[in-house]
Order: C-alpha cells, then structure tokens, then sequence
C-alpha cells in the first residue's frame, strides 16, 4: 500500500502573485530538512504538497515529525493513495484504516471531489464508504456532528487519497521567505523563543553569541551550540558566530561606573552585532528582550541600547510575560538547556544596584571612559563560526 | 603544560592494578557469577573475594556488604529503605543540613511520604557535635543519617562519639552513615562502632565509577529499591558487575594498606597548603581546623567560583567550586553554616588524594596568583 503524505498551505494561500515564490521556498525548505529521512519526491498541484517516498529506505515517521516543525504549513495528513477507481478505493480504505477505527466508537465519512469528472457524487462517496466501514467495524457507528475520527476521501487529479488524522502544522510562513536577521544569543530562556518567532514569520537566524573566557567557559558555549541545534529543527540552518568580548567586558568593568555596567555591555553588543550583521547580509537584529523584565530591559533602558545601532531591532517577546516565554521554549524544547547554570556573558559582573532609568546623556558620558573602537574591530574580526543544522 | 589535578573528592584516577583487573574481569574471567558452571563459580568467587576485601577494610563480617551502582544508590537503599523497614516504630528521620544531595533528595522523599524530618545545622565553623545529633534524636526517631566526612569542607563528625549518644537516647533508631568521603582514608572499624547502615563509594578511593557498597548489620532490615533475581539475597538483584567490583575491592585493599602513610603524606601538605593560604591577603579557609586532610575549602571573595575555576583550568589546574553533584549551583553547605553570600560565590573545593605532590599544591599557588592578577574582580 502507498502511503504520502498530504501538505496543506497556510498563509501562503492568501499571497496573490508572490504565492509560488512562497511555495518554492517552501518546497525547497521542506527537500533540505526531510534529508536523512529517505528519499522524497515533492511535488504541488491543487494548492497541496505530495510528499511521496520513493523507495522502501523512507521513514515516513521521522518525516511526518520533521515536517510538523517546518513553518509555513497548516496542516498535513498521512494518506493511503488509490487509484480512482471505486473498487480500489473501497479496498485499501478498508484495511488503512483499521487502526485508527479500531480504538474509534464513532465516525464519520467526508468527500472532497476536485476532480469532478468522478462518476460518484460527494453524498453518494460518504454513503457507500460509511457502509464499508460499517460493515468491517460493526463496532463503530455513525455521528456526523463530533465523531471521534473523519475520514476523509479525496479525489484529486491524479489520484484518490484516503486518511482520517489530520494534524496541525507549525503555521507561519516560509523561512528565507522574509530574508535574514541575527539574533543575539546568550544561553538564556528568552533568546531561542525570539529566535523562533521571527523564524515563523519567515526569516533566517544567524546567531550571535558573546562569549568572555575565562569569565565565561566551554560549557556555556556548548550550551548555546546545543540550543542553535534545537532551534535549527524549526529555524533550518544556522550560522553561529561567537564573538570574543572579555577585552571590552573588562574595561567596561574597570572604567564605567558600575550601575551602567550592563547597559553599556549591552551596547557595544549591538554595536558589534550590527557590524557583523551588515558582514553576513541581515537585514535586522532580534533580541530576546521583554519589557521590564530586568533593570537592563525597562523603557528607559532600551532606550539607550536601541540607539546604540542604526539597523532596526526585533523584540518579538517584548510584551510577552515570563510564563508565556517559557511555554514555548518548553514546546520547543530549549527551556531544559536553558536553565543550565553555567555563567555568560550577561550575568558575569552583574551591578547589585542597576539603572533603570537611566539618562542617555549619563550613559554616554559614562561609555566616554574607554575608546572601544579597535576593540571592536578586533571582536568583529576574529569570531569564530559554527554551522549547524 | 603539566596537568595538575586537585579535585580528587569529585573523583579520582583508577589505579593501574584496578583497571587492569576490570580489564582481566571482562575479556577473560568473564562469567555470570549465577551461572552453574564452572565460569560463573570463578567469577563468583572473585566477587567474593572482594566482598571479603571490603569487609576487612571496615572490620566486618562480608555477609554483610552488598555491592550497588555507588554511593548515590547506596544512601537511597539506606534512607529509603531504612525508614521505610522501620515506618512502624515511628514518624520522624533525623539528618543534617550539610549532607550529599543523594541524602538530602532521599529525606526530601520522605518527607512527601509523610515523615517529619530534622535536619541539624553545623555551627559557623563547620561543625556538628555528638551532642547536637542526639538531641535531635527522640522516642519517635526511626532513622538518623549523618555523613563522616563532609564532602565540600571536609568535616569529620565524631561519629563513634555520636553514635554511643544516639544509642543512649534510643537504642533502636537506625543509624545509617554515608561514609563515601571517608572510607578509605580514616579508620571506620563496625565491630567497636555500632553502625546499621554505612554507604561506600570506589571512585573516590582510584576504584572505577558506577560501584559502591552499603554495609547492612547483621539482623537490620530494609526494603529494597530494586526487584528482581536471587542475587545478593534479594536486597539488591541484577547480575553482578563483576569488574568494577573486583576493581573495587582491590582499590579499598590498596587504600587500607596506604591509610597510614597518606595520611603522614597529607598533613605535611595540608600544612603547606593552609601556611601559603595564610601568606595571602584575601582568601579564607572555610574547612573546620580539625577537618579532613583530603580536602580544603577556600574562597577569594570578589573572584566568582565558576570564573576563577576556567581561569585556573587554562593553566591546568582542575579544581571545583562545590559538589560536582550540585552542577554549579549554589552551595547548601555554606549556606548552612551561615556564610555570606560573597563568600559562597567564590569558594573553592580543593580536595586531594594520596598521590598529590607537593609541586602540585605549589603549582596551585603559582595558578591562583596569576588569576588573582589577571581576572578582574567582581564588585
């Protein structure tokens, strides 16, 4: 029996010309994560994806959990393909579907005929497929209004397909679709959900972290790698850039008053981020910031680090509560890693007493203390790049 | 650079004798020491012989010992077991606040099972008297679980003290000892100390990972953790490993041959060790005077534990910051003895084992001056 599975469109349906741009994007994203799964054959037609294996050596599990994680997608099934001819239909249908029946009190049959050159009607299809079905699960019956499974026969150009389990995709659109934008990652709970959410609008992450050995250790680099993997499996492939900041992080700590320590930091983040930014062709930086959540994220702070850069700055989380952020990072399955308790570069030589409101003019008075220019220019030019996805 | 490896209460090195016997136990002497035939007899009889092994270092009878996957395991069996033997004769366990997470986590257990529990504090120094663990100690106390040597300052309780005041004030509470930073290096004799439950571990003494011992006294019930086959009369089934056992008992021989002598060995360097401490400005000692030589606690407020640990081990000096067990959070132990928090955060576990060197201790020195100079001071 052929199996494939069913890959409906999101809110890529609604594009008007730019709509096959968004498909082929999608396509292509969807070839580049089922690799390692087997060998697929992607194709659309009548605003669906087929997903077809070619050969046994397919693990249609693997893909199905792979495809649950690509954005862009409403909703997939996996189908039983039949040739459109009734008898066939009626034959594999029965036997597709005997799991899924057999833990099922009540069903119902739903047609959808695109091909109306059929011979049967939609009503007639849901009739005579109810009787089958009826017939080879006499446990089951019959409730059109919420039944435990639909199962649902189409007859499409090229085929009659058959399933009962419909599943939610992860919604969104395309990644690469919207182009590219670095994400400043420390390790944290907040960044990889900013991460993901920007993904699901369609962009791709470049990641950037500011590691300050020996403040800062391998494990914490580490850490971030294994969050990079864990976000690749929605966000595709990332660039990781680590940027080598104990230099500055020591000046700032020697020669700025402490309670603008991390505003500060935080500024010449972005003011190297950018600069790598530009470097690798996005076209934004994301941070994971959320509004008031520490002294380093309030209006007045944000402030101060939003001017530090000209490129605009994404902060999907900024009105999101702590709670919010961290159901989905347990969706997502970073929040584990994330807790891990190795310092970064956040949380190294953090002031007792911290700004929140702080003046610009005092910050920049402050930042006066040292000329980080060519510190800059060293970070920016010996980063080291990991790849990963 | 020369490796210089000060973090031996985390664990230690195998010893080549030990490893090489793992490795003899696995390719040649490889029976199921269940087996009927003559395969598994020899491989039963080399885990008796190092069931006779430990016993002789803890001057018990061998029928007594039952190897486990370590000391975790073996004060979990010990705790939870124990208490739960014993649930009839009472409600309330005793511990202290400064035990292993393994103790601490299993009295969290009873706790939700409905026990009350009583957790002793050390004074400031570190220090937990005979006297303070009988008090806690009443007609209602079915268990109480104290370690010998704590093992991120290295105290050592009194324990034959305590346990002759614990038995005076109920002669029927169970009393189990996690000896896992002990064994091996102070003399514990269970035929003079009347101890029911004591956990060993052979990491820590240059034996392989993933085995321990718990002693039972003859006559002492406890409820397994694990069910299953005939093995080690049922308290704790599954197929012997017989090479980390074999290794075990000859890495506890070896340490009892070698008590004496290291002990000798680490006073001298212990001594060295708290004469360059006290030679610098800004660090303090956090063990108590009379602790174990094995291991010192210093902090260098201002430098983080975890910062100070990454820049000593770029120069090849592995020390810790607390339990390895605690994975870098904040240390329960310090916390109990009342410290201040800039000296929690920068403490430091320097712990050794018989075959440290002085030029170790002093490249350690050499290590944390250069740090001291080069990182940059928390405020």
């Amino acid at each position: 029996m052929k199996e494939v599975i069913l890959i409906k469109n999101g809110e890529i349906a609604l594009k008007g010309l730019n709509r096959s741009t968004f498909e082929e994007i999608l396509i292509k994203n969807l070839k580049r994560r089922l690799n390692g799964s087997g060998r697929f054959k992607i194709s659309r037609a009548q605003s669906t994806i087929y997903c077809e294996p070619f050969d046994e050596s397919c693990d249609l599990d693997e893909a199905a959990e792979k495809i649950s994680k690509v954005f862009g997608i409403a909703a997939f099934t996996r189908a039983c393909v039949a040739e459109k001819d009734w008898n066939d239909i009626k034959s594999k249908a029965v036997p597709y579907l005997k799991n899924i029946l057999e833990d099922a009190k009540t069903f119902k049959v739903e047609a959808k005929r695109s091909d109306k050159n059929f011979s049967m009607k939609s009503p007639e299809i849901c009739m005579e497929m109810g009787g089958e079905l009826l017939e080879a699960y006499p446990h089951l019956s019959v409730d059109v209004h919420s039944p435990d499974v639909t199962v649902i026969i189409e007859i499409r150009d090229f085929g009659a397909y058959i399933h009962a389990k419909q599943e939610d995709g992860a919604g969104g659109i395309p990644v690469g679709s919207g182009g590219r934008a670095a994400l400043l990652t420390s390790g944290g709970i907040d960044s990889p959900v900013a991460g993901w959410m920007m993904a699901k609008r369609g962009l791709e992450i470049t990641a950037i972290h500011f590691a300050a050995p020996p403040y800062t250790s391998e494990r914490a680099k580490l850490k971030v790698i294994t969050l990079c993997e864990k976000m690749s499996e929605y966000c595709g492939r990332i660039k990781l850039i680590v940027v080598p900041f104990t230099e500055i992080q020591e000046n700032i700590r020697e020669k700025c008053p402490e309670e603008y320590f991390t505003i500060i930091m935080r500024r010449y983040m972005m003011k190297i981020a950018e600069k790598i930014a530009q470097n690798e062709k996005c076209k934004a930086l994301i941070t994971g910031e959320s509004l008031g959540q520490v002294a380093s994220q309030t209006l007045g702070a944000l402030a101060c680090t939003d001017i530090a850069c000209e490129m605009p700055v994404l902060r999907p989380l900024i009105g999101m509560d702590k709670e919010e952020i961290i159901r989905i990072s347990r969706k997502i399955d970073t929040f584990e890693t994330s807790i891990l308790p190795y310092e970064d570069c956040c949380t190294v030589f953090t002031p007792k007493h911290p700004k929140t409101k702080p003046r610009l003019n005092d910050v920049l008075h402050a930042e006066e203390a040292f000329d980080a220019s060519e510190m800059i220019e060293t970070c920016v030019n010996n980063v080291e790049v990991i790849n990963i996805g | 650079m020369k490796e210089i490896y000060l973090d031996n209460s985390a664990t230690t090195k195998v010893s080549q004798e030990a490893a090489k016997l793992a490795y003899e136990l696995m390719t040649e002497n490889y029976g199921n020491p269940s087996s009927l035939h003559e395969k598994g007899l020899q491989a039963q009889l080399s885990v008796e012989k190092a069931r006779k092994q430990i016993a002789n270092t803890l001057n018990c009878d061998e029928n007594c010992i039952f190897f486990t996957s370590g000391g975790t395991e073996s004060n979990n069996t010990a705790v939870l077991g124990g208490a739960d033997a014993a649930k009839r004769r009472g409600n309330k366990v005793v511990t202290t606040a400064f035990e292993h997470s393994s103790v601490m986590e299993s009295f969290k257990e009873l706790e939700k099972r409905g026990m009350e529990t009583v957790y002793v504090l050390p004074d400031k120094k570190g220090e937990i008297s005979a006297k303070a663990l009988a008090d806690a100690v009443d007609e209602n106390t079915v268990l109480i679980s104290f370690m010998l040597i704590n093992n991120e300052i290295g105290t050592l309780i009194p324990f034959d003290e305590a346990v002759k005041a614990i038995r005076k004030k109920n002669p029927k509470v169970l009393i189990h000892c996690d000896a896992v930073q002990a064994f091996g290096k102070i003399q514990i004799n269970l035929k003079k100390t009347d101890i029911d439950l004591l956990s060993v571990s052979s990491h820590k003494i240059h034996g392989p990972k993933g085995m321990g011992a718990l002693y039972i006294k003859k006559g002492v019930r406890i409820t397994p953790l694990i069910y299953g086959g005939e093995q080690q009369k049922k308290i704790r089934p599954g197929t012997e490993s017989t090479p980390l056992i074999c290794a075990f008992g000859l890495a506890a021989e070896t340490a009892m041959r070698e008590l004496k002598s290291g002990e000798e060995h680490l006073k001298e360097l212990c001594a060295y060790f708290d004469r360059e401490v006290k030679k610098r400005q800004g660090i303090v000692i956090n063990s108590p005077e009379n602790g174990t030589v094995y291991i010192r606690n210093i902090s260098v407020p201002g430098y983080r534990s975890e910062i100070m640990l990454h820049g000593l081990e770029n120069m090849g000096v592995y020390v810790s910051s607390g339990s390895a067990c605690a994975k870098g959070e904040k240390s329960h132990v310090l916390k109990s003895m009342g410290l201040k928090n800039d000296i929690i955060d920068s403490a430091l576990r320097v712990s050794f084992s018989k075959y440290s060197t002085m030029e170790e201790v002093k490249g350690f020195f050499e290590a944390l001056d250069s740090c001291m100079n080069k990182i940059i001071k928390v405020k």
